[in-house]
């Protein structure tokens, strides 16, 4: 058992990642063998799906959206050393928050001034999803993982008995509210850009895929040029050295937990108040879980996000391209992909390491031992 | 890989316990370990010195097969053996106490005992055997241990004990301790080394690895000195001397003792009353400790580690909060007035910590973010809301030409410079806001000989630039050497105060042990 | 009498909830105690009820299935050794990627081999099943409903997983704290450098026990296919592996314990399927969702330290590595 050896900073964020992508891709292309057609067939159908057509654009850059702020809140979270799991509540309790919004202003004011008070009901009902484990483990010691987790269940089951008793629109049977009013509505890309005379095809991509940009320099910003960043840096990388520099570890954890939640809160604004214009059931639809793919791709960096959530948003588009194009396969190979991707740039990150260091150490110069 | 037929014509009798050929291994750059032989004789006690990071721990992890040579063999009884993994080192007849034990807290010492040397599927007949057993050994040896206590409630001393009864109940012909005395007072050690002499009679090997020459005199009786990853000597005890091990270990005459002038002591800067620190668990670590520190003298803490030196450095820098008692700086009552790290920084107390790969610096941040790290706040860092890169950048690369530090990159990680490097730079830190009060724990713990005089006279100037400076240190000859007044620590209590002029190793080693003043 | 009848029919339903719940978090105490964080007995709960129902559906036979269903759950569980143990990999990614990738898998496998959606066949065929077995004398029992009807509906009329978990309860105890395994795996679990100084291989150790985890979920995802339900659907372990970790949690990772709080877990479960809708005195309805919840909230109670403290086996979740 060698120690993971060290790789140069280019190939360490962006040779490595791209093999351990490679190598999920490659297995998943054993899975459709296994399934009786032909890998590179699929994968064609995928990249012309997914990036070939406007449409296909469209759709995967507004599923990129749902995945940046997913995946931001599990880099948020990471750069505090913590393992926030439970994305997927808070984006469903969040998505509560931007939808009661939506539900009271939406008939009664214009997008301008609804999109601010959707903003912060998102992110504030987010934050306090995962305000609760943060505290516990700020203060008790609980478990973040653990507690993350069962506060997906508890939110789910909150927002199950919402729908169902509370929220429904009366006189109908799928647990759903009304629709909201047309003052709560993200502009649609298409047609914001019909505006400017582009034509570009009709697909749910909206002005959240912005916000979710805007988020993504937020992030960089404050995570890298601002002393509470830094503060965030030290506590996740070493809390004796937190206290030590007059930081709370607790106060950051839960700072930075806030922060999360309020992220992943905000999927509710592309999904709801940009594409389904109702609360529904399980409305984040596994996003929350994608978000921790995307951040180990994308190195939790804002930039590695961003790109990383593209990918998984074009699976995601061409998966379903997928489905309709060959019968043999339905969406559910897009979740054995992102598992795979998962795996292998999260849990085998290191596998292809010592290989790749011992491949690139005759180009690397010699390092002098520090004196 | 090596049968063992092929020295066969060896007869066991004569051929020493262990030897070891010709071993060298690198990880990485490092050359940890450069062709090393070295020969143990049963019956005998053998010394391996050397300073930190000389390669005496690769070298018994190699023989204790947690690490494999690069080249090299190892012969037991005259032997070649194959070490792959501790188990074969087991099977082989070696034993090594580390120097953290290896013991699993939540078991009883019995358990710890049996665990890996079993006796079939089902628990019961093994540890019916091994009680058996131990109560022999235990006799044998004096090695008196509660078999059915929980490790976590003994004291290091008896779970030291438990780590050896581990080990003779292995049937170890060679036993190792690395460090075996750095958590126990001169007096303990002193047991310690009569029942290395009991082992020694029985005609058992014992490997002694230490950096403490007190230790190699008094009880070795050969001593090889590693320096740089190789041997550089070796020698029966009774034909050296401290001074010529010393030399040997640092590869040139050493200046034993720093130059400085007496101290002039002025106002007491940092006043301790009464000070009460308790653990996580309620336990009293520090109990009623009160002392001055003044302007312009080093007050040193001896102490056997673990009797409370830690936490009472860790409650002044406002890290720990304390039970009850007062710590008074400029005017202020820093407990009544709960100040924290931070504010004790602005009051002019800095605090370079004991350990600091676990609290002073950030091993995966770069030089330059480190070189901030507790004075983030600070104005000239920031612009606006942001940090001000270029200002940090400017500000570290000063420091590391003020303070020798090298490489001076700012943006090389932290954790590419050397140890010395390292505490250069954390030590330049906390002097650049030119504070009053300084508390250093363990300022030379793993740094290089060079850089140890290096800190020590920084240390010295900032004394006689009239700061008060209070100085935590395991290594008794440092308290000697930098201290203008000494307080002892033993068991959470000040025990003993004594100017330096008064002071000696021996003095120091009774109060360490508890033993009053008044009785000494 | 009506009560009576109520009452006992609750606890034979909490009996049947708490089975694959129980070996879950048996299979998830093994792991666990051995240092390795057990996320991953949704995926190998799922992983095994697919292949355990599709295989049962092929040839007719429950064992088959059964074999199945173990083989596949320990496949998932080596993979998630070798990411953690051999790779040293984060042990919670590994355990998500493995749900997460299950989670798709068996509906993919599901379409392409029986194209009826993501679903396996119907077992309906004999021997396809584990079906209750009926004890001697059943009906004798149930004509004089006490104490008749306790032997009936709780010692009767359940099918063999359900006897092997509870007899499993003791065996593990009995491993885990009377055996030399059972020594070196608490060891494992709480100083892995002392368990490898003592001559012990600690990869080997794990590996050992996250095997057993797989067997045992492999067990529990059979009876959930295969015996509770006659097929595999999406989804349908429901998040029962995340369940079974907090009653492993709210055991404190010891057997009797963990057996307490299947129990209880499971009674929750039955419990609001006998309330639904049902007025109770005082308090009126309590929507389902909210008994649904209660194991959740439990355990995060617990984990607070507002009711007991669970103190984790001290090494868990750490990867293993000597060079520090």
């Amino acid at each position: 058992m060698s120690a993971p050896r060290k790789l140069p900073r280019w190939a360490e964020l962006g040779l490595l990642p791209l093999v351990n992508l490679l190598a999920a891709l490659i297995l998943s292309g054993v899975v459709v063998k296994i399934l009786g057609e032909s890998p590179w067939a699929a994968c064609k159908l995928m990249l012309a799906g997914s990036l070939g057509t406007q449409d296909g654009i469209g759709y995967t850059l507004y599923y990129a959206t749902n995945f940046m702020f997913t995946g931001l809140a599990v880099a948020v979270a990471y750069h505090a050393g913590l393992f926030n799991i439970g994305g997927e509540g808070q984006a469903y309790i969040g998505g509560l928050g931007s939808g009661l919004v939506a539900l009271w202003l939406g008939d009664r004011a214009p997008f301008a001034v609804v999109l601010p008070c959707a903003i912060l009901g998102s992110a504030s009902f987010g934050a306090a999803w995962a305000f609760i484990p943060a505290w516990l483990q700020a203060r008790r010691g609980s478990h973040i993982v653990i507690t993350t987790i069962m506060f997906n269940f508890i939110g789910a089951a909150l927002m199950t008995y919402l729908l169902v008793n509370v929220l429904i629109k009366p006189g109908q049977q799928s647990p759903e509210t009304r629709e909201f009013g047309a003052g709560a509505f993200m502009p649609l890309a298409s047609d914001v850009l019909a505006k400017v005379g582009i034509t570009f095809a009709a697909t749910p991509l909206n002005f959240a895929f912005v916000l979710a940009l805007l988020a993504a320099v937020l992030v960089w910003v404050l995570v890298w040029r601002t002393r509470w960043g830094y503060a965030i840096r030290v506590a996740g990388q070493n809390q004796s050295a937190a206290v030590y520099a007059g930081i709370s570890p607790p106060r950051i954890i839960v700072q930075a937990m806030l922060l999360s939640g309020a992220l992943a809160g905000c999927l509710g604004l592309n999904e709801l108040l940009g594409a389904q214009h109702r609360i529904l059931i399980d409305c984040p639809g596994g996003a929350g879980f994608v978000g921790i793919a995307v951040a180990l791709m994308g190195r939790n960096h804002p930039v590695g996000i961003f790109l990383a959530a593209v990918l998984f948003g074009a699976l995601a588009q061409g998966g379903s391209q997928l489905s309709f194009d060959m019968p043999k396969i339905n969406r559910d190979m897009v979740v054995v992909i992102q598992g795979l991707v998962i795996l292998f740039c999260g849990a085998l990150e290191n596998m292809f390491r010592v290989p790749l260091a011992a491949m690139l150490s005759p180009f690397a110069k010699k390092q002098k031992p520090a004196a | 890989m090596c049968p063992p037929a092929t020295d066969s014509t060896v007869t066991g009798g004569t051929a020493p316990a262990l030897e070891l050929r010709g071993i060298d291994k690198r990880f990485g750059t490092v050359h940890a370990n450069r062709g090393i032989s070295l020969s143990v004789a049963r019956g005998s006690v053998h010394g391996l010195i050397g300073e930190n990071g000389a390669g005496k721990s690769t070298l018994m992890n190699i023989v204790y097969g947690f690490h494999q040579p690069d080249v090299g063999e190892i012969l037991v009884g005259g032997r070649r053996v194959h070490i792959a993994a501790p188990h074969d080192a087991i099977a082989a007849g070696i034993g090594m106490v580390h120097q953290h034990f290896m013991l699993v807290e939540n078991f009883t010492v019995l358990e710890n005992v049996v665990l890996g040397v079993e006796q079939g599927a089902v628990l019961a007949r093994s540890l019916a055997h091994a009680r058996g057993e131990l109560e022999k050994l235990a006799r044998d040896y004096g090695l008196d241990v509660p078999l059915d206590t929980v490790v976590s409630e003994l004291p290091v001393g008896v779970q030291q004990r438990v780590e050896i009864l581990k080990a003779l109940y292995r049937r170890a012909e060679i036993l190792i301790l690395d460090e075996p005395t750095a958590v126990l007072t001169p007096q303990e050690a002193d047991a310690l080394f009569k029942m290395l002499g009991r082992l020694r009679a029985e005609g058992k090997a014992v490997i002694l690895v230490t950096h403490k020459l007190r230790e190699i005199m008094a009880v070795t009786d050969r001593v090889t000195v590693m320096r740089q990853g190789a041997v550089v000597g070796e020698v029966a005890t009774r034909d050296t001397s401290p001074r010529e091990l010393a030399e040997k270990m640092v590869g040139r005459a050493v200046l034993l003792r720093v130059e400085k002038a007496p101290a002039k002591p002025g106002e007491p800067l940092l006043a301790v009353r009464d000070l009460e620190v308790r653990d996580r668990l309620g336990v009293a670590r520090v109990k009623g400790v009160s002392f001055d520190l003044r302007a312009g003298e080093i007050v040193g803490v001896a102490g056997v580690s673990g009797n409370g030196q830690s936490e009472l450095l860790e409650a002044l820098a406002g890290i720990r909060a304390p039970a009850r008692g007062a710590i008074t700086l400029g005017g202020h009552d820093l407990v009544a007035q709960n100040f924290g790290p931070r504010e004790r920084r602005r009051l002019g107390l800095a605090h370079v910590p004991e350990d600091r790969l676990r609290m002073g610096v950030v091993t995966k941040f770069s030089a330059e973010d480190n070189a901030i790290l507790g004075y983030q706040d600070r104005a000239d860092y920031q612009r606006g809301p942001l940090l001000n890169r270029a200002s940090i950048r400017a500000d570290c690369e000063k420091k590391m030409t003020a303070h020798d530090v090298r490489p001076a990159l700012p943006l090389l990680r932290i954790s590419a410079f050397s140890g010395g490097n390292q505490q250069k730079l954390v030590l330049a830190r906390e002097i650049d806001c030119d504070p009053q009060v300084l508390l250093i724990g363990q300022p030379t713990r793993g740094v290089d000989i060079g850089a140890i005089e290096f800190i020590h006279k920084k240390l010295v100037a900032l004394r006689d630039a009239g700061k008060a400076l209070l100085i935590v240190s395991v290594e008794l000859e440092e308290i000697l050497g930098l201290a203008d007044r000494i307080l002892v620590m033993n068991n959470g209590e000040i025990v003993g105060e004594l100017a330096r002029a008064d002071a000696n190793e021996e003095k120091i080693g009774l109060m360490m042990a508890g033993v009053k003043e008044a009785h000494a | 009498m009506e009560t009576y009848t109520l009452i006992v029919l609750t606890l034979a339903a909490t009996i049947r909830v708490a089975t694959p719940l129980l070996l879950a978090a048996l299979a998830g105490m093994f792991s666990e105690r051995s240092g390795v964080v057990d996320l991953g007995l949704e995926g190998k709960m799922l992983g095994a009820a697919f292949a355990s129902a599709a295989v049962s559906a092929v040839t007719g036979s429950a064992w088959a299935g059964l074999g199945a269903g173990v083989a596949a759950a320990v496949v998932l569980a080596l993979l998630i050794a070798f990411a953690t143990i051999t790779h040293r990999g984060d042990q919670v990614v590994a355990a998500v990627a493995i749900n997460i990738m299950v989670a798709g898998l068996g509906p993919t496998l599901a379409l392409a081999w029986f194209n009826i959606g993501g679903q396996t066949p119907q077992l309906d065929l004999p021997g396809q099943r584990f079906l209750a077995l009926v004890w001697p004398w059943e009906h004798v029992a149930r004509e004089h409903p006490f104490p008749g009807l306790l032997y009936a509906e709780l010692l009767s009329g359940h099918n063999l997983v359900v006897y092997f978990a509870a007899a499993l309860v003791p065996f593990s105890a009995w491993v885990l704290y009377r055996t030399r395994f059972g020594l070196r795996l608490r060891a494992v679990g709480e100083n892995p450098l002392a368990v490898d100084t003592a001559g012990i291989s600690v990869a080997g150790l794990r590996y050992q026990a996250v095997v057993i985890s797989g067997m045992l979920c492999g067990v529990a995802g059979t009876y959930l296919s295969t015996a509770a339900s006659a097929g595999f659907t999406r989804d349908m372990t429901a998040g029962k592996g995340y369940l079974a970790l907090a009653a492993l949690i709210f055991g404190k990772w010891k057997p009797y314990p963990t057996l307490g709080a299947c129990l209880l877990f499971a009674f929750t479960d039955a419990l609001a399927v006998r309330l639904q809708g049902t007025p109770l005195p005082i308090v009126g309805v309590i929507p389902v969702q909210f008994i649904l919840a209660l194991p959740y909230v439990l355990t995060v109670l617990l984990l607070a330290g507002f009711v007991g403290k669970a103190v984790a086996p001290a090494a868990i979740g750490v990867p293993y590595s000597k060079e520090k």
